[in-house]
C-alpha cells in the first residue's frame, strides 16, 4: 500500500473547469454534477412536486400530550372547514401489518407515546384546506404523566442485547478494574451530548397514487427499495404491486434511512379516497416524526503507563429510545477498534422514554462516540504530557485489539502526520491558555475519527443499446451527495465508454434490491453491482455480440457480499482546529479546520471534497450550535424550527482545507471505495472541544459549547 | 382557510382609517415577523394594511440638527446611510448585527420596532403562554429561558425583546414618531415600550391602531462616538443573549458623560440608567466600568437558565466601555 498526498487546494475553480475531459478512465478525475442544471433550473423534480390529476392533499394532526390516550376526536370540527374531504384517525385507519418497523403502524390504536405524535390525518382538495381542517379538528385526551429525561440513574436503564445496527451492546476483555488501578495515569470523565435533529433542506414528503391493485408512491427517501418493501408488508401487497420512485431526494442525513411517515399515511389515505394523495410535513412535525441523534452521557475512562501506552479503556454510553421502537446508538463502538489497549470495555445502556423515537443521523454512533473517546484522549494527552497526535501513533493498533481480526486498510497515522504537516502542528506551543489576540483567547486542537466501510448485496442492470449507448439501472439514491455522478464514473469506466454514452437510471424500487444511500456504504456497494454487471456484459457482448435488439444483464452482489472475509474495514481521518475563544462572553469561532481522510479510491474529486467540507461544517454545528432542547413540562423539543434549532451559518464556518491520502485497498471491493458520508463529522467536535480547552484551560464536555456553557465552565 | 383582507395604504389617513375600520387589522411592514406569526397561528388578523408604500422612507436631518427615519425605511437602507453612519454608528452596527441580509432587504424600522418576542411558547400556539393567550400561564419560568429575561420580568412574562434596533434607540433618547386618531405625536421610547406586569399582551403604552411613522434621534455628540456590540450563539442570524449600545466622553480621564443600553435582559429595550449614573464623575478604568455594570445588574433577577446573563452583560459592557475608551485616545 503507498500513500501519496492528494490536495485539491492547489487547484482553482476555473482549473477545474478548463481540464480536458476525462475520454479513458473517469474514476478519480474532476466532473462536475451530471444533474447540476437541472437542479438549479427547478427541472429536478421531487417527491413533493409530481402533479398528479385529480391529487388531494393530507395534513397530519399530532398529539400535544405526551403520554396518554384520545379520549374523542370530532371529526365534524374538521369537515365544518371548506374543501375537507375525509378524516382519518384510529377509529377508522385501515388495520397494518408490522413491517419490522413499529414506527410505521400509524392510527392503528388510541394510545399516545409522544408528543407529536400522528393521531389524525385530514385530507382536502388543497394544501391549505387540509390544514385547516386539521387546525380546526378537537382532539381530547386523558393524560397520563410522562418520562421523557435520560438521566443515567433512571430506573428503567437496561442493557439493550444489541446496538445499532447489529453490535453486541457490550465487550470487553482483560481486567480493566485492575489494569486501570495500577496504571501510572489515570482519567475519568463524564460527556454529554444533546438530542440533534436532522434537519435536510426538503422535508419528508410523498405523493401515492393507485391504479387498480397497483400502488405508485413519489418519495423523498434514501432508499426506495426498503420503502417499497415496507409499504408492501404494511398494506399486506405482493411487492411487485408497489412501485416507489424517488429520482431527486434532498437530503436525508439518516431520517429518510427507511420509510417514514409520510409514505404510510400517503398510501392509506389515497386507498381509503381512490385518488391521488400527497403528505407533506412541516419543518415543526419533522422533529417528532422523521427520527433525531438520541442525547447521550458517557463516561470514559482511559489509563496508560508512563510512555502513554493504554492500560485500560473503558467507554460506557447511555441513550435513549421511544416506547414504540428499540433504537440503541451504538455510541462506544468506535472504542473497540480505535486503539490498542491492554485491556478494554465498552458498554451501552438505555432507557424507554415517552419521546419521539432516535434513528440515524449522520455517523450514528461514531458521531457522540468520538466527541467523548477524543476529548478523553486528548485529557490523557494532557495528564502524561504525551503531545496528542503522539499518544495516538503509539497506540495504533496492527490488529483490532481483543479479536485479533486484521485491518482491510488503515492510515490513521498517515492522517495524523500529514495534517499536522498542512496544519503546522509541529510549532504548537502545548500550554493552555497563553495565546491572545486581542479579546480572544487562541487554541488549537486535534482528534482522530473513523467510520465503518461496509458493503450490502445489491442488483444492477445493464443494457447495451444497438445504438451503442447503455442503460444502468439501479436503486441507488442520490440525495444530494453527487451519487449520481459518480456511479456514471463508475460505470463508464467498468464498461470502458465514454461517460457520455450512458443513460443512469436511478431511485426506482421496480429496478430491484440495493443498499440505501446510508451506513456510508451506497457508493461502495452500487458500484459493486454496476462494476459486476458491466463485466458481465462485456463478457456476453464479446461472446454473443450486441444482436438487434440489445443485451441486458443483472448482477446481484448477494454472494460476493456474502464471500468476504472477516476483516475491519473502516475509513479514517484525522481533524485538527484552530479556535478563538472571548472568555468574557463566552463566544467561540472557529478560524481554521483542516481534515485528511483515507477512504479507498475516491471517485470523484470535487463531490469527495464538497462531502467531507459538508461533514466537517455539521461537525462545527455539532460543536457549537446544535441542540434540542426537551421541556420536561411538556415532553417537547421546543426549539422545533430552524428559528429556534440553530445550525451553523456562513459565517461560522471559515476556511476549511480537506485533503485525502490515497489508499489502495483490494479487501473491500472491487473497485476499492469506502464511503465518505459520514466519516467528515467523526471527530470533528472533539477537536475543536479540544482547542477551546488549548486556548482557556479549561476543558468542554458538554456540546454545544454554547457562550454560557463557557462563561459557567469559566469560574 | 383562514380568510384575511389585504389593503395597501395609499396615506397615512387611509391607513388609520383602514384598520380602524376592521376589529383585528394588522398593519405590515416588511412581514418578517408577522408573516410568521400568521402561519403559526399566533395572530389571525383579519385585515392586513400595508403601509409599506406610505411615503416614510427618507432619512432627514432636521432644523435642530436631530435626524429623523421614516418608519418605511428599510433595515439595509438605514444601516448604510451616511448621516446615521457617521452621526449614530451603534444604530448602523445593530442593524448590521440582526438577521441576515434578505431580511434586512424587506425588513423596515417600523415593524422592527413593533415586532414581538421569539420565545418559544409565545411562537407555539401547542402551549400555554400569558402574552399570546392571557391567563394560560408562563411554562418558560419553569422551562427553557436561557435566553429570557434577568431585568424587569414579572411572574406572568419573562419574555425578552428580540429587537437589536431598539437598543441603541433607547440609548440616544429616540422619540416615536406616531400617527393616531388625535394625529402626529412623539413618545420617547423609553414610554413606549411596556414590562410585561400583570399584562403582557400589551407590547405598548399605546392605543391600538397608531401608527408608528418614523423615529426622531436627537443630535448627540456623544453618539458620533458609540458602539453596538451583540453576543449570540453563532457568527450570524441569531437573536442576542446580551447586547450593549453605549457612549462615552472622557475629559482627563474623568468620565463626563455616558449612555448606556443592554439587549436581550427584559421585554423592553433596557436603558441602564444606573450604570449611567454610577460612570460620570468617576476615573475610565475597568473598575468603574465594572461598578457601573454592577449598579445595574444588582437589580437582575436572574433564573436557573440565565443567570449567567448578569456575567455576560457586566462583562460585555466593560469590553464595550473600553473598547471606546481606546478608541478615543
Amino acid at each position: 500500500m503507498t500513500s501519496t498526498l492528494s490536495s485539491l487546494e492547489t487547484l482553482s475553480p476555473l482549473e477545474t473547469l478548463s481540464r480536458p475531459a476525462a475520454t479513458t478512465r473517469t474514476v478519480g478525475t474532476w466532473l462536475s454534477r451530471v444533474d447540476a442544471i437541472a437542479k438549479v433550473t427547478g427541472q429536478a423534480r421531487y417527491a413533493g412536486e409530481f402533479p398528479l390529476d385529480d391529487l388531494a392533499f393530507g395534513w397530519l394532526v399530532t398529539a400535544t400530550v405526551a403520554r396518554g390516550s384520545i379520549a374523542s376526536i370530532d371529526h365534524a370540527s374538521a369537515y365544518a372547514q371548506y374543501g375537507v374531504l375525509a378524516v382519518i384517525d384510529h377509529t377508522n385507519a385501515e388495520r397494518l401489518t408490522d413491517p419490522g418497523d413499529a414506527t410505521l403502524l400509524q392510527l392503528q390504536d388510541d394510545q399516545v407515546r409522544h408528543w407529536g405524535q400522528v393521531v389524525a390525518m385530514v385530507i382536502a382538495e388543497t394544501s391549505e384546506q387540509a390544514r385547516s381542517g386539521a387546525e380546526a379538528l378537537v382532539v381530547r385526551y386523558q393524560q397520563q404523566e410522562h418520562d421523557v429525561l435520560l438521566a443515567v440513574d433512571h430506573p428503567r436503564i437496561f442493557k439493550p442485547d444489541k446496538v445499532n445496527p447489529a453490535y453486541p451492546a457490550e465487550v470487553s476483555y482483560g481486567d480493566i478494574d485492575e489494569a486501570f488501578a495500577a496504571a501510572a495515569v489515570q482519567l475519568d470523565q463524564w460527556y454529554r451530548t444533546p438530542a440533534e435533529h436532522n434537519n435536510p433542506m426538503e422535508p419528508h414528503a410523498c405523493t401515492a397514487r393507485w391504479d387498480g391493485q397497483h400502488l405508485t408512491v413519489f418519495d423523498s427517501n434514501q432508499g426506495a427499495y426498503s420503502v417499497r418493501t415496507s409499504l408492501a408488508k404494511l398494506f399486506s401487497l405482493p411487492s411487485d404491486a408497489v412501485r416507489v420512485l424517488s429520482d431527486y431526494v434532498g437530503g436525508g442525513f439518516g431520517s429518510k434511512g427507511t420509510a417514514r411517515v409520510p409514505a404510510v399515511l400517503a398510501t392509506m389515505a389515497s386507498r381509503a379516497l381512490d385518488r391521488p394523495v400527497r403528505v407533506s410535513l412541516t419543518r415543526q412535525q419533522m422533529y417528532y416524526l422523521t427520527g433525531y441523534r438520541t442525547p447521550t452521557i458517557q463516561q470514559v475512562r482511559l489509563a496508560a503507563d508512563e510512555h502513554g501506552q493504554l492500560q485500560a479503556l473503558d467507554h460506557l454510553a447511555y441513550s435513549q429510545t421511544s416506547q414504540i421502537l428499540e433504537f440503541a446508538e451504538q455510541t462506544a463502538v468506535m472504542s473497540r477498534m480505535m486503539y490498542a489497549s491492554r485491556t478494554l470495555r465498552s458498554s451501552h445502556r438505555l432507557v424507554a422514554l415517552d419521546v419521539p423515537t432516535p434513528r440515524w443521523m449522520r455517523a450514528p454512533g461514531e458521531a457522540p462516540g468520538a466527541f467523548a473517546l477524543e476529548s478523553a484522549m486528548d485529557e490523557l494527552a494532557e495528564l502524561a504530557g504525551i503531545d496528542p497526535i503522539e499518544l495516538r501513533i503509539i497506540n495504533e493498533p496492527q490488529v483490532e485489539p481483543g479479536t485479533g481480526r486484521g485491518y482491510s486498510s488503515r492510515n490513521l497515522v498517515g492522517c495524523l502526520r500529514q495534517g499536522a504537516l498542512l496544519f503546522g502542528w509541529s510549532e504548537r506551543d502545548r500550554r493552555p491558555g497563553v495565546r491572545r489576540d486581542g479579546r480572544w483567547l487562541i487554541g488549537t486542537g486535534v482528534a482522530a475519527g473513523t467510520y465503518p466501510a461496509n458493503n450490502a448485496p445489491t442488483t444492477c442492470t445493464i443494457q447495451a443499446d444497438p445504438d451503442g449507448t447503455f442503460e444502468v439501472r439501479i436503486t441507488a439514491s442520490d440525495i444530494g451527495t453527487g451519487a449520481r455522478t459518480a456511479l456514471g464514473q463508475v460505470a463508464a469506466d467498468a464498461l470502458q465508454v465514454p461517460i457520455d454514452r450512458l443513460r443512469l437510471r436511478l431511485g426506482d424500487s421496480d429496478f430491484g434490491q440495493a443498499m440505501i444511500a446510508g451506513g456510508s456504504m451506497g457508493t461502495a456497494s452500487w458500484s459493486w453491482a454496476i462494476v459486476k454487471a458491466a463485466r458481465e456484459l462485456r463478457q456476453q457482448l464479446s461472446e454473443h455480440g450486441l444482436g438487434e435488439d440489445g443485451l441486458s444483464v443483472t448482477a446481484d452482489t448477494r454472494a460476493d457480499v456474502a464471500a468476504a472475509t472477516d476483516l475491519v474495514r473502516h475509513s479514517y481521518g484525522a481533524q485538527f482546529a484552530e479556535v478563538r475563544v472571548d472568555e468574557a462572553t463566552g463566544e467561540v469561532r472557529i478560524a481554521r479546520l483542516v481534515g485528511v481522510f483515507t477512504a479507498g479510491q475516491i471517485v470523484n474529486p470535487i463531490m469527495a471534497r464538497s462531502q467531507f467540507i459538508g461533514g466537517m461544517t455539521m461537525g462545527i454545528s455539532m460543536a457549537l450550535h446544535e441542540e434540542s432542547i426537551m421541556d420536561v413540562q411538556f415532553g417537547d423539543y421546543v426549539n422545533h424550527d430552524l428559528a429556534g434549532y440553530h445550525i451553523a451559518a456562513h459565517a461560522d464556518v471559515p476556511a476549511i482545507e480537506v485533503s485525502w491520502l490515497a489508499e489502495d485497498d483490494d479487501q473491500t471491493n472491487p473497485s476499492g471505495i469506502k464511503g465518505i458520508g459520514e466519516v467528515g463529522i467523526v471527530g470533528t467536535a472533539a477537536a475543536i472541544a479540544n482547542a477551546v480547552w488549548h486556548a482557556t484551560g479549561r476543558r468542554q464536555r458538554e456540546l454545544p459549547i454554547r457562550p454560557d456553557r463557557v462563561l459557567r465552565n469559566g469560574r | 382557510m383562514k380568510q384575511f383582507g389585504y389593503a395597501r395604504a395609499e396615506s397615512v389617513e387611509q391607513a388609520l382609517n383602514t384598520l380602524t375600520s376592521t376589529s383585528s387589522a394588522r398593519y405590515l411592514g416588511g412581514g418578517t415577523n408577522l408573516i410568521d406569526l400568521m402561519k403559526l397561528g399566533v395572530l389571525s388578523p383579519d385585515l392586513l394594511v400595508d403601509v409599506r408604500a406610505l411615503p416614510l422612507d427618507q432619512i432627514t436631518e432636521q432644523p435642530d440638527g436631530s435626524v429623523r427615519i421614516g418608519a418605511a425605511v428599510t433595515n439595509s437602507d438605514l444601516a448604510v446611510d451616511p448621516l446615521i453612519r457617521q452621526r449614530f454608528p451603534a444604530v448602523s452596527q445593530a442593524v448590521l448585527a440582526g438577521a441576515s441580509g434578505q431580511l434586512r432587504n424587506v425588513a423596515t424600522v417600523g415593524g422592527n420596532l413593533m415586532q414581538q418576542t421569539r420565545c418559544s411558547y409565545f411562537m407555539d400556539v401547542s402551549k400555554p403562554c400569558n402574552r399570546r393567550a392571557p391567563g394560560t400561564g408562563c411554562p418558560a419560568r419553569t422551562g427553557e429561558h436561557h435566553n429570557h429575561a434577568i431585568l424587569g420580568a414579572s411572574e406572568h412574562c419573562i419574555a425578552t425583546s428580540p429587537s437589536d434596533l431598539a437598543v441603541p434607540l433607547a440609548a440616544f433618547d429616540a422619540q416615536l414618531v406616531l400617527h393616531g386618531s388625535d394625529g402626529e405625536s412623539t413618545v420617547p421610547i423609553s414610554e413606549f415600550y411596556r414590562l410585561p406586569g400583570d399584562q403582557p399582551d400589551q407590547l405598548t403604552t399605546v392605543a391600538d391602531g397608531t401608527l408608528v411613522v418614523g423615529v426622531l434621534l436627537p443630535a448627540s455628540d456623544l453618539a458620533g462616538r458609540s458602539r453596538y456590540r451583540k453576543v449570540r450563539e453563532r457568527a450570524s442570524y441569531a437573536f442576542a443573549i446580551g447586547s450593549v449600545a453605549a457612549a462615552i466622553s472622557v475629559t482627563d480621564g474623568v468620565i463626563g458623560d455616558a449612555r448606556l443600553a443592554w439587549g436581550a435582559v427584559a421585554a423592553v429595550p433596557w436603558r441602564a440608567r444606573l450604570a449611567e449614573r454610577a460612570l460620570i464623575g468617576q476615573p475610565a478604568s475597568t473598575a468603574s466600568f465594572r461598578a457601573a455594570a454592577q449598579a445595574e445588574l444588582a437589580h437582575a433577577e436572574p433564573l436557573t437558565g440565565n443567570s449567567y446573563k448578569v456575567e455576560l452583560l457586566s462583562n460585555l459592557t466593560v469590553e464595550v466601555l473600553t473598547e471606546l475608551v481606546e478608541a478615543s485616545a
